[in-house]
């Protein structure tokens, strides 16, 4: 289906190409072959079996601390 | 709280909420944005934004978003005959597709050639598993969508052909998100600030497709992730935009698009597929807006491989106003059969229907002001 | 489903018992009486069996419109060929069911039908209770509280990944479970108790809703979902409010007695994830709606399940 959420590679096979994500302990298959180098331990967006893209750790954490930062300064008025 | 939940807590987006209504002041009333992507229509609705916006003058129109949806009827059709008229063939497709009205019926209350079945899956890799395991079988695999969902079905292609399965094929409906905004914004039909740009299409295809928009025609536009607080970051950017007369193509949803989107992908669409001029329901031909698969996999191409002849229109049946609904002209809940003689249980057109259709949206989700 | 109610059984059958469409019919003497079949499938799942389902389902009718359950009649209409062993092993999930509900089968029928006639077992049971008290649902005012006693969606989702479907490995159980462990609440000033089942928590709140004076609002931030649940919804977009449960209630109980009702709920282990989910509302909304307020804070209506979604989940 086509809701794509961040999710964590676990396994995957020899060439590279075929494997399992985990989001919160819910195991999916996933096919890798759209990405290059993926590796145990890389977040990826999976859609409709597919992992389309990787999650960039630091555009993610800068996200996370603009949205942080506007609720607190918005609290504050 | 988890980075997901981040995303969508309640303090967050009222403070976003408050942010937007700060910006919009400035800016001249009403501020209308288009988004084009079923998910977007989904968390814009789901999680009961759209009021809240609509309290702070920022209205959000659905666009051409949903593949189901833009489909015309007569491909629709030609799956129904493929399926009728021959026998010990397996259609293989994703639910919501079985169940769009056509001149002939749908594809549920179809009943198929002796020996042929309509096979409800899930991913297109479970069609290409059936081949395998039944090669004695004619496996079609109906399957639409987008630039996100195109690599998948290269995917399939380049499978089938490396396998040489013989008994595979695909009947496919492949569309660009591109072009018909460029269309919308030539037809000058509906008036809109700016866009939304849809998060995965866009970690496949990156930036630039977009860049035209601001450029040529001068709209600001975002790409923008799909929760909650993303949509609201996408809002602001485009107020930023208006505000500084700055049309740009921003990306909020850097930690899922790059710059350049996802190059193996874009090769491996290219290697499978070439352009064609397309015919979308409600907007007609578009040049080079849709895909179809190169000469040499004709093969694997269901359109070639049964000589179905597909000559689509891009009108809906008689009534429906679906393709309304796709340009963005008319709001779901207007449409005089939405809530009436057009429901889920009965629906009308395929905007209604698709899980991504902004009717079926509008409907499940319908917000309230508080 | 609703329509063939109302369009074609009660005008067959019409009568006033009938008519209510309770979970249970309120007979002369005290007596509750209820049936419901069972035809789910795969018939063995992660924490259950149709026989667990068989017995827990009717018991839990009887609970929630006021009974103490007390005897079950158990008809099976058997496929021939289905396995002995899983026969037996369906039957002693009914035993052990009964003895944990504090039921007895008293009665009881067997078929066995041709091989391809049947689903390889189909389960009716009807139940008989004491009544100790009546839903009131009339009774709801602004400030009520509205509690689920636990976490939603499990027996779904347990037989979605059981039918692997949609490829997701989750370590889900079923929540199949007797719901009798509520019953002295209904002297404690419950106004009205449902069992979640088809439909989900959304169907269900709707039928109340349509019957309540008030408009009813639930928080999505304070629902109970495991964490299966959870991924099950964020990866596939399907809604826990729809999801059916198998030995879970909703109850709205007086503000007042909300909290010391919920402390009493989440001391038994069935009832260890309850809360207050949501409220009987003055300021929002209309007489007949049930209105969600979603985690990001915006509000919408809530509908009933109108199309299958899952078919034979119970």
């Amino acid at each position: 289906m086509c809701l794509a959420i961040p999710s964590k590679v676990i396994q995957i096979d020899k060439e590279g190409k075929a494997g399992k994500i985990d989001y919160l302990g819910t195991k999916v298959k996933a096919n890798f072959v759209l990405l290059e180098g993926v590796r145990v331990g890389d977040w990826v967006i999976v859609h409709a079996g597919f992992a389309i893209s990787r999650l960039d750790e630091d555009e993610a954490r800068e996200t996370l601390a603009l949205l942080r930062e506007i609720a607190e300064k918005s609290s504050g008025l | 709280m988890s980075r997901q939940d981040r995303f969508r807590d309640k303090k967050v987006i009222r403070a976003l909420l408050r942010k937007i209504a700060e910006k919009k002041k400035s800016l001249p009333s009403p501020c209308r944005i288009m988004e084009v992507c079923g998910t977007h229509t989904m968390t814009i609705h789901r999680f009961g934004l759209h009021p809240m916006l609509a309290d702070i003058g920022v209205d959000m129109v659905s666009g051409p978003g949903c593949p189901v949806c833009i489909t015309p009827g007569e491909v629709h059709e030609a799956a129904i005959r493929l399926v009728t008229e021959k026998k010990n063939l397996v259609l293989a497709t994703f639910g919501d597709m079985t169940r769009v009205p056509t001149r002939l019926g749908s594809l549920q209350k179809t009943t198929p050639a002796r020996g042929s079945i309509i096979k409800i899956i899930y991913s297109p890799e479970e069609s290409l598993e059936f081949a395998r395991r039944s090669r004695e079988t004619e496996v079609v695999f109906f399957g639409v969508g987008f630039e996100t969902t195109i690599p998948s079905i290269a995917v399939m292609a380049r499978s089938a052909a490396g396998e040489k399965l013989g008994n595979y094929s695909i009947l496919s409906a492949l569309w660009l998100i591109p072009p018909p905004l460029r269309a919308i914004l030539t037809s000058g039909e509906v008036r809109i600030s700016g866009f939304l740009y849809p998060g995965h299409v866009s970690a496949i295809i990156g930036e630039k497709p977009y860049e035209f928009i601001a450029r040529e025609f001068g709209y600001p536009g975002v790409i923008a992730g799909f929760e909650p607080a993303d949509i609201l970051l996408g809002i602001l950017s485009i107020l930023d935009q208006l505000a500084e007369g700055k049309p740009a193509v921003a990306n909020e949803y850097a930690r899922v698009v790059r710059r350049e989107g996802n190059p193996v992908a874009l090769t491996l669409m290219k290697k499978m597929f070439e352009p064609k001029d397309a015919c979308w329901r409600g907007l007609g031909v578009i040049p080079r807006s849709g895909l179809k698969l190169r000469a040499e996999y004709g093969a694997y191409d269901a359109e070639r491989k049964y000589g179905l002849r597909v000559e689509s229109s891009g009108a809906d049946l008689p009534g429906c106003r679906c393709g309304e609904i796709l340009r963005g002209v008319l709001p779901p809940p207007k449409c005089p059969l939405f809530g009436k003689t057009c429901t889920p249980e009965s629906p009308q057109g395929p905007c209604m229907v698709s899980f991504e259709g902004a009717c079926l949206v509008h409907f499940k989700y319908r917000g309230i002001r508080n | 489903m609703r329509d063939f109610l109302a369009g074609t059984i009660l005008p067959a059958f019409d009568n006033s018992r009938l008519r209510k469409l309770m979970d249970a019919s309120h007979l002369p003497g005290g007596i509750a009486f209820t049936t419901d079949s069972y035809v789910v499938d795969p018939i063995v799942f992660p924490g259950g069996d149709i026989g667990r389902l068989a017995v827990n389902g009717t018991v839990n009718d009887l609970v929630v419109s006021g009974a103490v359950p007390r005897f079950l009649s158990l008809g099976l209409i058997i496929e021939e060929g289905l396995d002995w062993d899983v026969l037996k092993r369906i039957l002693v999930s009914i035993k052990k069911a009964a003895k944990a509900a504090g039921v007895q089968i008293v009665t009881g029928d067997t078929k066995v039908v041709n091989q391809g006639q049947g689903d390889k077992i189909y389960i009716n049971t009807a139940g008989i209770g004491k009544v100790i008290a009546r839903p009131r649902p009339a009774r709801i005012r602004p400030g009520d509280k509205i509690i689920v006693t636990g976490t939603l969606g499990e027996h779904s989702l347990a037989i979605l990944t059981a039918r692997g479907d949609f490829g997701l490995e989750a370590k889900t159980k079923s929540d199949c479970a007797p719901l009798t462990f509520l019953l002295p609440f209904w002297k404690k000033g419950v106004l009205w108790m449902r069992d979640i089942t088809r439909g989900g928590l959304a169907t269900i709140l709707s039928e109340l809703a349509a019957e309540s004076r008030y408009p009813l609002l639930i928080e999505e931030a304070q629902f109970p979902l495991s964490r299966s649940v959870r991924a099950a919804a964020d990866l596939l977009g399907i809604d826990p409010l729809y999801l059916a449960c198998e030995g879970r209630a909703v109850l709205v109980v007086p503000g007042n007695k909300a909290g010391d009702i919920l402390q009493k709920i989440k001391k038994n282990p069935l009832g260890r994830r309850a809360a207050v989910i949501g409220v009987a509302e003055k300021k929002i909304g209309r007489p007949g709606e049930l209105i969600l307020r979603t985690s990001a804070g915006g509000l919408r209506l809530l509908e009933p399940l109108t199309s299958e979604l899952l078919p034979r989940i119970c």
